[in-house]
């Protein structure tokens, strides 16, 4: 078990070394109607062989920081900052040239959308191959065979036949394996899957994700797993980190935050999906609208929205929700929570 | 691996592609018999008379009157004369002017001229169209993008009379770097009228581009392209430009079959014998075959470059089906 500063969490026993280590990450847009903070401080760890779930609802700055490690913030400009440490060096601070070649052999990534994300007037042989021929350098031919054992790997039946076909000719469930292929191509320390099957139907979800388990284990390159679906985070993550308003607001091993959720927001999601327990119980939704990251509220950004927020003569001194704001802290053995009530929120 | 069409094979066959050019080259045949008789009844409603027309101010025997109104056919009903025209146009006969001077070959004496300028014209869209929307498209909000958006909103709004004029005053007579009239020179004749001819196009062309490269760099596969760690240049060529390309592409193709049409101010202008300057003059003249067959053969160029167009679409983009 490691332990880091930057993330405390306890580690499953098959973990290996630390491989990524994000610090303290900012990432803004600055445009003509002002700046949107998008990612206010984000911090975590990766290692070998472990699946980190991100959750956290739309807009929360989920994509946007797997965005930033990957370094393909560039079209609109945001500005990055912070620390992104893969294998011990900084990738802010490594030259263009040496962050393109981290991106495929290092960390790789998928996205939600297989149709859009791939490109529509190359096969889909190509579009894997591309990655033999530019990172090593392989001849067409090569590149063809190994996007054929690739698509063999991620379970495409009859690869041979159907390796010079176009994306569009595929459904989106062998989509996404052809993504899945493209960004395992060279082997990849980490992946970073931002909700790899949202789009998918429910049985074919279920495919796509012991697929990218069943290649992690084979592997043992670490996960990102970006998610809006508990049960995914349940069934496949070791441990998990709740986003809101581009914060990390609660992180811990994810049985611990599914049985006691030490923040509100944490919470407000468990109960506003069906429970297993709770079959037939109302599902309540987190009432409010997700805050706007061009003018993130004062004092805790959950504020406005959190059933148990104290403000003024009601707060415990320098504990103002409305003023002062919640640093991430240890509240429990392996846990961290960043809420000034989170030991009433656990119920300890 | 090849990036061309695919074979019929997989789930969404692409149809066939032969079948279909086949069935689209048959289609032109009513659609220029019909052209080829709205053109005629136009010409056979212009007032005046074209014998008159033809001898000027000077006075015409009636001999001559009648046996030129009888080899024409003036005096029948216009189903007679188009019927006249068509059979010799099933004989390869496009008829001849009142001179005597046989259609066909007024077409081989004008078209080159035409066709050269279009060549022109066609290469000045893409060098200068196509690279600066490139590279205006790629830099946005550059001081490059800002000129490219600048000058071209200013060429467009210029109507080509006059940027025509302004052209053989600057760079003919002020500067004379070039010709401002005729085909004696050879090509080099054609640069500034194919300029002229080409800005309006060229302007777009740099639009289309640039609007079609900045959308692309937003794409979901130029993201990945990113992500998979490819170096920059070939992101750009490979998956941004191959992409916004397509629509370029395929304008600049309809748009040499509208150029072909010929361009009446700007051949009238540099005086150069092209099909669109002899329509002109045609008309003027009332010579109903020549009109005829001059535009019957612009609106053929026409449909026959659209068709290009279509099956060039289809092959630069393998999510379109022929059919
Ligand atoms: N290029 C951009 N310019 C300005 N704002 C942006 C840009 N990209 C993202 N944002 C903003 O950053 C915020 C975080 O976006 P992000 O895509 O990371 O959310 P997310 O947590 O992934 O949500 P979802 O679950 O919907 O995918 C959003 O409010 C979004 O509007
Ligand atoms: S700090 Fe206050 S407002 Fe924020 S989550 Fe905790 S109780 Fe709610
Ligand atoms: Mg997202």
């Amino acid at each position: 078990m490691t332990q880091s500063q930057l993330d405390p969490t306890p580690r499953p026993a098959t973990a290996g070394a630390t491989l990524l280590e994000v610090d303290d990450l900012h990432v803004e847009f600055r445009q003509r109607s002002g700046v949107v903070n998008a990612v206010n401080g984000v911090s975590y760890t990766l290692a070998e062989g472990e699946t980190l779930a991100i959750l956290g609802e739309s807009g929360s700055g989920k994509s946007v920081s797997a965005q930033a490690i990957m370094g393909i913030l560039d079209v609109p400009p945001a500005v990055v900052r912070g620390a992104i440490r893969f294998e011990g060096r900084d990738l802010l601070q490594m030259s263009e040239e040496d962050q393109r070649q981290v991106r495929g052999p290092g960390i790789s990534m998928i996205f939600q959308d297989a149709l859009s994300s791939l490109n529509p007037v190359y096969s889909v042989g190509w579009q894997i191959g591309e990655m033999f021929r530019v990172h090593q350098g392989a001849s067409r031919k090569e590149a063809k065979q190994k996007a054929i054992e690739l698509m063999d790997r991620v379970r495409i039946p009859a690869a041979a036949k159907r390796v010079n076909d176009y994306p569009h000719q595929f459904s989106g469930g062998m989509r996404q394996r052809v993504m899945i292929a493209m960004a395992i191509a060279l082997d990849p320390r980490i992946l970073i899957a931002d909700e790899p099957t949202t789009a998918l139907d429910v049985t074919v979800q279920a495919q796509v994700m012991d697929l990218l388990k069943d290649l992690q284990r084979e592997t043992g390159m670490g996960l990102i797993l970006i998610t809006h679906d508990l049960g995914v985070v349940n069934e496949v993550a070791d441990r998990v980190a709740v986003m809101y308003a581009g914060r990390i607001v609660e992180r811990g091993t994810v049985d611990d935050v599914f049985t006691d959720a030490g923040h509100p927001y944490t919470e407000g999601l468990m109960n506003s999906v069906p429970q297993v327990e709770a079959k037939g119980g109302r599902l309540q939704p987190i009432v409010g609208q997700p805050p706007n990251l061009a003018a993130i509220p004062s004092g805790c950004p959950f504020h406005p929205r959190c059933a148990r927020r104290r403000l003024g003569a009601e707060a415990a001194p320098g504990r103002d929700c409305a003023v002062d704001v919640p640093p991430l802290r240890l509240v429990a053995p392996g846990r961290e929570a960043a809420c000034h009530y989170s030991e009433e929120v656990l119920g300890v | 691996m090849d990036t061309g069409p695919p074979t019929c094979a997989g789930p969404h066959p692409r149809g066939n592609m032969g079948r279909y050019v086949a069935r689209r080259l048959l289609l032109t045949i009513p659609v220029l018999l019909g052209a080829s008789v709205l053109i005629f009844s136009m010409v056979y409603a212009l007032p005046g008379d074209p014998i008159r027309a033809l001898a000027g101010d000077r006075p015409v025997s009636p001999a001559v009157v009648k046996v030129l109104t009888e080899r024409f056919h003036l005096d029948d009903p216009l189903w007679i004369q188009y019927w006249e025209y068509l059979k010799g146009l099933f004989q390869g006969d496009l008829g001849t002017d009142f001179r005597g001077r046989p259609v066909l070959d007024t077409i081989e004496r004008t078209l080159p001229v035409t066709i050269r300028l279009t060549i022109v014209a066609v290469v000045f869209e893409i060098v200068i169209g196509l690279t600066a929307g490139v590279l205006a498209g790629i830099r946005r909000n550059s001081f490059f993008d800002n000129l490219v958006l600048v000058s071209t909103t200013v060429i467009v709004s210029i109507p080509i009379l006059v940027l025509a004029f302004l052209a053989q005053l600057t760079f003919g007579l002020k500067l004379g770097w070039f010709p401002i009239a005729g085909t004696r020179e050879g090509w080099y004749g054609y640069v500034l009228p194919g300029l002229v001819l080409a800005s309006g196009s060229l302007a777009y062309v740099a639009r289309l581009t640039r609007t079609s490269i900045a959308e692309n760099m937003r794409a979901d596969y130029v993201r990945t392209a990113k992500a998979k760690g490819l170096p920059r240049s070939r992101i750009i060529v490979r998956h941004t430009l191959r992409n916004s390309l397509i629509p370029v592409v395929t304008f600049i193709g309809a748009d040499i079959g509208a150029l072909l049409g010929g361009a009446i101010v700007t051949e009238t202008v540099f005086n150069l014998p092209g099909i669109g300057r002899e329509v002109f003059d045609s008309i003027q003249a009332q010579e109903g075959a020549v009109v005829v067959g001059i535009v019957t053969l612009m609106v053929f160029f026409f449909i026959f470059f659209n068709l290009v167009v279509d099956v060039l679409y289809a092959v630069l983009d393998p999510r379109i089906r022929y059919d």
